[in-house]
């Protein structure tokens, strides 16, 4: 054999400081772990395995993302971390207690938002501290401080229905974040954002994760996203859901927008590409869009090409 | 008052208000053309002198084919002719004549001397309402709150309320009387029987169709039980449950005529079945265009009040 065969992937390559970080990040203790977990929806027609097996570790503070095509159970996954769906088998641990269901050590961030519009953005934060017994005084001194480092201040008076989606998430998040919880669940947050703010939440949330002690599970279908936020991505696989893949990211940190034709960027980027649209499944779905017949809609003669 | 003109006035340009102006106009003008243009319809005769016909009477009401027929008769015979004009039929006033019957139904005392004045019976009938709809809505609320929020007590109550929405509410009419007597209780319960099953299936459903993420956002909040209920639910559906029971409301309202024949006949059905008796139908068509006044007119205030109390509803915004 070769030397250029031992050599492994662009994607695997860690710098050593890279390296490091992630020897540091391994030797935390484990906040959440899944033991086995499984899902299974029963139908009239059949049952539907939505996720089978999964094990995961994530540390604390570390930012795990978890990737995968469309129906391969992220969402499911993430329902069953918050407590909002039962697995069928398996176990959720948090801090190596069993988990039951929905509870205030699990923060949770919706993709639509999912702000109460009838409260404004102060009591949105305030809502959390206030459900677990806090005073008004304590709770309102509380979101003060959530709202500064989400930077809305100056909107903490206002409706929901006022701010923009990207001010909504931020509020959503520090709503989240105003329990003090164990880890943060993201399912899909900025999937509703354009472009431009995706981009600005990305750089905002990272702040956040910097400063705060807080671990972060985000789902996304985003590869940029995932690659640009993420220590570790759990690559899904579809039906049933099952771990394909755990990569730990090898673009060092603080991450900027300049990482991004970095190689590592592309290696980690070109590597998830491959997981989630294989050479051969690609060619065959593209296959069945051919398939489609196309109705001629407009006059034979009236040809744009 | 300077300040209401100028609003009423801002109110009048914009173009909606040309159509709400208009959906009254349209229908008024109507009753106008068929009152006071006499040959558009005017099947009667007004006798205005009554000529060689002996049974004819200054001021009296005959279908125009009698009064043409007699007229012949008369003028074969070379008697002196009936003199008439084209009228409507008693029970179609002229606006103006409802109008009038509107002011002298609020000014002059009634004609028989134990009769409640019109704005007597109102409020007579606007307690009945109030307290059927009260009574209705104490118990009809929490229930169909509670049948939306916990399936299984959604499940165990609706199919029965379901059956129960389709009996007739006036068919318990002697049923109430027999067991609450002549009085007012009967007709509160009628409005009660007629609101509260609808009631407690619109308001599960409005509670049903609460967008779930904000429940689950709740709850990963720590919220639960009855802090669910009160923190998230309730202000969650407060805006719709409000719309709800407005047109709930209406609904009463439509069962106040019944329920106030059963029993001793009170209130604003005394007043209209009295003014009737006596062939005053200008006083009817003023008894029920008070009805709709006040119907319509609390409903628009309830709709402003739910704007001024739901800043945040997007839902029930017109503008």
């Amino acid at each position: 054999m070769s030397r250029m065969n031992a050599t492994p992937p662009l994607y695997l390559q860690q710098r050593p400081e890279v390296a490091e970080r992630f020897q540091r990040l391994y030797q935390r203790e484990v906040v959440l772990e899944t033991r086995g977990l499984g899902k299974v929806y029963r139908g009239p027609n059949g049952d539907t395995e939505a996720l089978r097996d999964i094990d995961l570790r994530v540390h604390r503070r570390e930012f795990v993302c978890v990737i995968g095509p469309s129906g391969c159970g992220k969402s499911t996954l993430i329902r069953i971390l918050a407590g909002l769906e039962k697995a069928s088998s398996g176990q959720v641990l948090l801090d190596g207690a069993p988990v039951t269901g929905p509870g205030r050590d699990r923060g949770m961030v919706f993709q639509g938002y999912s702000l109460f519009p009838w409260l404004t953005v102060k009591r949105n934060v305030m809502f959390g501290p206030l459900m677990a017994g806090s005073s008004r005084t304590m709770a309102e001194s509380r979101a003060r401080e959530w709202l500064e480092l989400v930077g809305l201040t100056k909107f903490a008076d206002a409706f929901p229905h006022q701010l923009s989606g990207g001010m909504r998430q931020r509020v959503a998040i520090a709503r989240a974040l105003a329990n003090e919880p164990r880890i943060l669940l993201m399912d899909e947050p900025f999937g509703a954002l354009d472009a431009q703010t995706r981009a600005k939440m990305q750089k905002h949330l990272l702040d956040i994760w910097r400063n705060v002690d807080i671990t972060v599970l985000f789902i996304t279908h985003d590869l940029d996203e995932a690659v640009t936020l993420a220590d570790r991505i759990l690559v899904l696989k579809a039906h049933p859901g099952e771990v394909q893949e755990v990569i730990e990211v090898p673009v060092p940190r603080p991450r900027s927008a300049e990482q991004c034709a970095g190689a590592e960027f592309m290696a980690t980027k070109a590597r998830l590409e491959q997981l989630i649209h294989p050479p051969n499944a690609q060619a065959a779905e593209e296959d069945e869009d051919d398939a489609a017949p196309m109705l001629r809609l407009t006059d034979v003669t009236d040809n744009i090409e | 008052m300077n300040r209401a003109l100028r609003a009423l006035a801002a109110w009048v340009r914009r173009p909606v208000a040309a159509f709400t102006i208009g959906s009254f106009a349209v229908p008024l003008l109507l009753w106008c053309l068929v009152s006071y243009v006499p040959f558009v319809w005017h099947p009667m005769v007004r006798v205005q002198s009554a000529g060689a016909v002996d049974y004819f009477q200054p001021g009296m009401l005959v279908a125009r084919a009698d009064f043409d027929r007699e007229a012949a008769e008369a003028r074969s015979a070379g008697k002196p002719m009936p003199a008439g004009e084209a009228a409507n039929p008693v029970y179609l006033p002229a606006p103006h004549e409802v109008l009038a019957a509107l002011h002298t139904a609020f000014t002059s005392p009634p004609e028989q001397r134990d009769a409640p004045w019109l704005h007597e019976s109102l409020w007579h009938s606007i307690r009945i309402i109030f307290w059927g709809f009260v009574i209705s809505s104490l118990i009809g609320l929490p229930l169909g709150i509670c049948a939306g929020a916990y399936p299984a007590l959604g499940r165990l109550s609706e199919p029965f309320i379901e059956f129960f929405r389709y009996l007739p509410a006036p068919a318990f009419g002697a049923l109430a009387v027999a067991v609450l007597g002549i009085y007012d209780a009967p007709k509160i319960a009628i409005i009660v029987i007629g609101t509260f099953f609808q009631q407690v299936l619109i308001i599960a459903n409005t509670t049903r169709k609460l967008e779930a993420t904000l429940v689950e956002a709740g709850r990963t909040l720590g919220a639960r039980g009855w802090k669910l209920l009160r923190s998230v639910v309730l202000p969650g559906i407060l805006p719709d449950l409000y719309r709800d029971q407005r047109i709930l409301l209406g609904w009463a309202w439509t069962y106040l005529i019944v329920a106030e024949l059963i029993g001793t006949s009170s209130g604003i059905t005394f007043f209209i079945t009295q003014q009737a008796r006596y062939q005053h139908f200008d006083k009817v068509y003023a008894a029920i265009v008070i009805i709709g006044v006040i119907g319509f007119g609390s409903d628009l205030v309830l709709e402003r009040l739910g704007r001024a109390l739901f800043p945040w509803d997007r839902n029930g915004r017109k503008d």
